[in-house]
């Protein structure tokens, strides 16, 4: 039943043109920057052959556009999200949904799993890019496979953020501005301080960029991987209670 | 009235059979001190009822009497505040899944997706109340042939008029084969040939199934429905069959015409008499207590008073006259 109601969500997104839109947007973007970065990487080679330990294509291009996707996908989400709950209630069609025999956990997950896989398209997507750089050097596939960790766990974390606000109102737009609202403010809650105290390590962790960049660095810590799943798994309950709700509130 | 499992199939065992495990009599909804408030409004104040198979019962009332927030409740979308709903046996809160596979619903607005073509949507429905793909395009060719819906099933349903939509929901609401149907103003913005066609299929589903139906139009309920319920504020007025309703059409009203007429009050003192009414032109309404004949009263006190007696017709209070007064009256009737 997740899989028909993530199917239909899945399916509905390519029927709009906005999410064609949205792909042909950050791919040109992305396609950019690698360029650039490509460049960059070019210029610097001769210098970097003669150091010890030099850092190789996979930091100097990959990570960086992987970061830069990072910050595209927080732009994409929301728009993408806005409309899995609140179109239903606006259009009506969430009594459709309600009068089903499935329970409010399919229907977020389902809409959830629509919804993520798309982005993890997008995710498989850039990771073509530094693939090609394959055939004419040597990658990292460690790094290259714990930053593309990274970039999955962000959109999974994003999508289940952005379904829960787009629960909370019958306004897309509503939804998606609250949503980049609130991914922007965990992405920025560490800049508080640097510092040592309890309350800068306890935004520190809140922050949702540090735990990327571990992860950039390719290092696959079970620290971070449970905050991206924790931060995920909340959101989803949270909206699977926000459904339960609305039947409660009419 | 609990009922349970065991009970329930032993009272229905010894029930006339129509057709193979269909039986007429069985009980297929019970509704017990239902209760559901928006805020200070007391949307839907304890009401019970019970729906049995072949039954095609019509909710009356006016708007906001708590008709569409009952069959909300009914179909799982709406939580109640307090009471019990038991759909085909299965209790909606304890075993929402089962209940809710026994209900095919159309709401107020038809649920469609705008961006899905009309098979899409009916594939989508199909498969979200547990039917595999084969059995899904067979269930679909079946509605789709009920409906009238054949010629448009690659149209999107946000391009169909208002009408098509409607059937587009009708469809949806059978997919499943639900053994109760629950539909919120079936005819609504339907031209009135589909209207009748609608109407059409509504009594042959109420034959081997329970509908409940809700609808501003009189004609309709007289058309379709076997039983009749009348809301008022949330509370149930007027429960029962039909017939039952239109007995209550006895005349109690007689129009006389008379060319020398005597006073008002003359009229109001004759016997039985509870209101008298003039409509000009020579012409009053009489209303009287039931079950008398006022005709031969009138006539002896015409010829005595010498009033010229031109007309005499008894009238037949229409069912939107008791509609009216059930809906309107201050303390409860039924």
């Amino acid at each position: 039943m997740i899989g028909v109601i993530a199917a239909r969500e899945w399916r509905g997104l390519f029927l709009s043109p906005l999410a064609w839109t949205l792909l042909a947007v950050t791919q040109a973007l992305l396609a950019w920057i690698f360029i650039i970065l490509i460049n960059d990487f070019q210029n610097l080679q001769g210098r970097l052959a003669g150091l010890e330990h030099a850092p190789g294509v996979t930091d100097l291009v990959v990570a960086p556009l992987f970061r830069v996707a990072a910050w595209a996908l927080l732009l994409l989400t929301p728009l993408l999200t806005m409309r899995l709950l609140s179109e239903e209630r606006r259009a009506g069609t969430l009594d459709l949904l309600l009068s089903a025999p499935v329970s409010a956990t399919q229907i977020v997950l389902g809409k959830y799993l629509g919804v993520l896989i798309f982005l993890l398209g997008v995710v498989a997507l850039t990771a073509l890019m530094p693939l090609a750089l394959m055939t004419g050097a040597a990658l990292d596939g460690g790094k290259l496979l714990a930053g593309l960790l990274g970039l999955s766990l962000l959109a999974a974390s994003f999508a289940a953020a952005g379904l829960y606000l787009s629960s909370l109102t019958a306004q897309p737009l509503i939804a998606a501005t609250a949503t980049f609202g609130l991914l922007l403010a965990f992405w920025i809650v560490d800049a508080v301080g640097a510092g040592q105290g309890i309350a800068s390590q306890f935004f520190g962790y809140l922050s949702l960029p540090r735990h990327h960049d571990a992860l950039l660095l390719g290092l696959v810590r079970s620290e971070d991987v449970a905050y991206y799943l924790l931060f995920s798994a909340a959101f989803l309950g949270l909206t699977i209670r926000r459904l339960d709700n609305l039947r409660l509130r009419g | 009235m609990r009922i349970d499992d065991d009970n329930f199939h032993h009272t229905v065992r010894f029930m006339p059979m129509l057709a193979e495990n269909v039986m007429i009599g069985e009980i297929l909804v019970a509704v017990e001190r239902l209760s559901r408030r928006y805020g200070e409004t007391q949307a839907v104040d304890t009401v019970n009822f019970t729906l049995e198979r072949g039954q095609v019962l019509g909710f009356l009332g006016l708007n906001g009497a708590g008709k569409s927030t009952t069959m909300r409740m009914l179909a799982g979308v709406l939580a109640p505040d307090a009471g019990r709903i038991v759909v085909n046996g299965a209790d909606l809160l304890d075993q929402p899944r089962r209940a809710k596979q026994a209900v095919g619903y159309l709401p107020e607005q038809p649920p469609l997706y705008r961006e899905l073509t009309v098979d899409e949507q009916l594939h989508y429905s199909a498969r979200l109340h547990g039917l595999d793909r084969a059995a899904s395009r067979q269930a679909m060719a079946r509605v789709k042939e009920r409906c009238g819906l054949t010629n448009v099933g690659r149209r999107l349903t946000g391009n169909l008029s208002k009408g098509y939509r409607q059937r587009v929901g009708i469809a949806q609401a059978l997919l499943h084969d639900p053994p109760v149907l629950i539909l919120d103003e079936p005819t609504v913005g339907l031209d009135p040939v589909q209207a009748r066609e609608i109407r059409a299929l509504i009594r042959a589903l109420g034959q081997e199934r329970g509908v409940i139906l809700s609808t501003h139009l009189l004609p309709e309920v007289q058309a379709t429905c076997s039983h009749v319920q009348i809301m008022r504020a949330g509370r149930l007025v007027f429960a029962g069959a039909l017939a039952e309703l239109q007995q209550r059409r006895q005349s109690t009203c007689v129009r006389i015409g008379l060319n020398a007429p005597p006073p008002v009050a003359d009229l109001a003192r004759l016997p039985t008499i509870t209101r008298v009414e003039e409509l000009g032109g020579g012409q009053f309404r009489l209303h009287h207590v039931a079950d008398v004949a006022l005709a031969p009263i009138v006539l002896d006190q015409a010829r005595a008073g010498g009033w010229e007696l031109w007309e005499l017709t008894p009238e037949q209070a229409s069912l939107e006259q008791i509609f009216v007064e059930l809906t309107l009256e201050q303390e409860t009737v039924a």
